[in-house]
């Protein structure tokens, strides 16, 4: 592994490249990535990404578990999100076996992962303004989310590795008190929301740091296969619970917040208006919850039929897809693949970067909002 | 009772507009369970994930992914595309003999098989003839063996630590 800085100088001209190495360990990497970065003066012009630091071999191992331990391979992927994963892997079971889940489970799913989302915009949010060198959003971000990671906790036990989605439902019902509980934290998030616009949106300093920066357009980001806030950025109105909706999200009322330039900015904006747009969703289901069962039938070991099924749910990080192959009248997976979001979207990265300044390229990455426990799988 | 977790993603419209686009290459086409599978020839692969995502009805402009499966007599290379438009889906799958484990690569289709095909390369060793750079992606270099082939065993805790 390279880790001292190289100097290749080029025979047929002046200048000299120069390449540095960024990561692993480095803080706005976001966990184990590393990249090496060839530079001319203070322009990238070469980006050469690795990844696989942080591969445990979920697929591999999932092939080992029964139906039911598999969920918390799935809590460790996108460790932000663990609710959008889990939730991805039960249905992909639901619909392998036709299972139909109660409203009640349905709801208590749709709030879980709309906060979810509203924890990870708002890490994000702390994480990017961190990136960029300013050092309030980062309180601001980590308050708003330990709010949320504290109703989690209540509700499944875990502040992150929850295990609470179950197939045709959920583990247990939802704590007493749990309605006023969210209506109260809905009211702190919105608040909380409100210092998050004052401190960054429009703060002059961090539109001239990434407006324009890192474009990329509609058709290439399409190209890539990125997904999520990122393609939606570059005004894709793509977004799998309007385009291909499961749950109960047909019958919701949110819009999806499009970008236009597909620039930095854009991509903040795209997460900081998904947060009200959670909000929203999750205040029509608080008002709505049904009372009920919260565990559809189910048989006691999970047998799906042969076949393949290939099941994904929008994440807070774009399109999460699983497909599972079954051999028909066992209880393990003959193969699971996953389909991380992130992994899609660092693909497009030296597209991005290529021809930005250094100093920018933390901007960059910061703004595709990577996961790397999902990228390496 | 929510109504929307059993998608169908196949027309019988779509489904004849496959049809009529592929009769060159005649591959097998049929529904399951709500997506358009395809089992296509190994040497037709590009060209058909070419013309399914060029026709303008059609539109394949998606890859989600590109899985390998192994089914110890043979492995499968698995392409799951969709349309940004329409909701559609369609599953292509190729069939991949052991002795002879390579296959077209579809990278000058969709830039987003780089990362998918390296990672078949290197969990399962199957070479994507075309491809620009096959360099390990997800194992460190000089891992020797396929941990995604059912053939691989996970080492135990003594063989990777010692006592």
């Amino acid at each position: 592994m390279e880790t001292k800085a190289t100097v290749i100088r080029d025979q047929d001209s002046d200048t000299a490249e120069l390449r540095i190495n960024m990561g692993p360990q480095h803080p706005a990497t976001h966990g184990v990535f590393r990249m090496v970065l060839t530079l001319d003066g203070e322009r990238v012009v070469n980006v050469e990404p690795h990844i696989g630091y942080l591969h445990r071999g979920s697929e591999k191992l999932s092939e080992g578990e029964n139906f039911q331990q598999i969920t918390t391979l799935f809590d460790r992927l996108d460790y932000i999100s663990n609710f959008n994963n889990e939730w991805v892997y039960v249905r992909v079971l639901e619909r392998a076996m036709e299972v139909e889940i109660p409203e009640r489970a349905e709801f208590i799913r749709i709030i879980l992962g709309e906060l979810n989302r509203v924890a990870s915009h708002f890490l994000f949010y702390g994480t990017y303004g961190l990136d960029i060198g300013a050092m309030n959003p980062v309180m601001i971000g980590f308050r708003e989310r330990e709010r949320i990671q504290a109703l989690f906790e209540g509700v499944s036990g875990a502040r992150m590795m929850h295990n609470y989605f179950r197939v045709g439902g959920v583990k247990e019902d939802l704590p007493d008190g749990f309605v006023p509980a969210v209506n109260i934290l809905l009211d702190q998030l919105k608040r909380g929301y409100e210092d998050a616009r004052n401190t960054l949106t429009e703060s002059e300093i961090f539109i001239e740091r990434t407006a324009g920066i890192g474009k990329l357009g509609p058709e290439k980001t399409l190209d890539y296969g990125v997904t999520g806030p990122v393609l939606r950025a570059a005004g894709v109105d793509y977004d799998i619970r309007k385009a291909d909706p499961y749950s109960m999200y047909s019958q919701l009322d949110f819009k999806i917040p499009l970008g236009s330039h597909g620039d930095c900015y854009d991509r903040y904006m795209v997460r900081m208006l998904e947060i009200e747009q959670s909000i929203n969703i999750i205040e029509q289901c608080v008002a709505n919850l049904p009372e009920g069962p919260i565990q559809g039938k189910v048989p006691r070991i999970l047998r799906p039929p042969e076949g393949d099924f290939f099941v994904h749910g929008e994440n807070p990080r774009g399109d999460l897809g699983v497909y599972l192959v079954s051999a028909g009248g066992t209880v393990r997976p003959y193969r699971l693949k996953i389909r991380g979001p992130s992994f899609s979207n660092l693909m497009a990265l030296s597209s991005m970067m290529e021809g930005a300044y250094l100093a920018d390229s933390t901007v960059i990455l910061g703004s595709l909002d990577i996961v790397l426990g999902e990228v390496d799988r | 009772m929510s109504t929307d977790n059993f998608n169908q993603y196949v027309t019988e419209e779509f489904e004849t507009k496959t049809r009529d686009l592929l009769t060159d290459s005649s591959p097998d086409i049929q529904p399951v369970f709500g997506e358009l599978g395809i089992i296509c020839n190994r040497s037709d692969i590009s060209s058909v994930c070419k013309l399914l995502k060029d026709d303008p009805e059609i539109s394949m402009k998606y890859l989600r992914s590109i899985s390998v499966v192994d089914w110890v007599e043979h492995m499968e290379v698995v392409y799951h595309l969709s349309s940004i438009e329409h909701m559609n889906r369609i599953v292509v799958k190729v069939k991949i003999p052991l002795e002879d484990l390579r296959v077209d690569s579809v990278i000058n289709v969709w830039a987003g098989a780089d990362w998918h095909e390296r990672e078949g390369h290197d969990l399962f060793g199957i070479e994507f003839i075309g491809h620009p750079d096959m360099a390990p992606l997800i194992l460190y270099e000089g891992f020797e063996g396929f941990p995604g082939r059912k053939s691989f065993e996970i080492p135990s805790q003594e063989t990777l630590y010692g006592d």
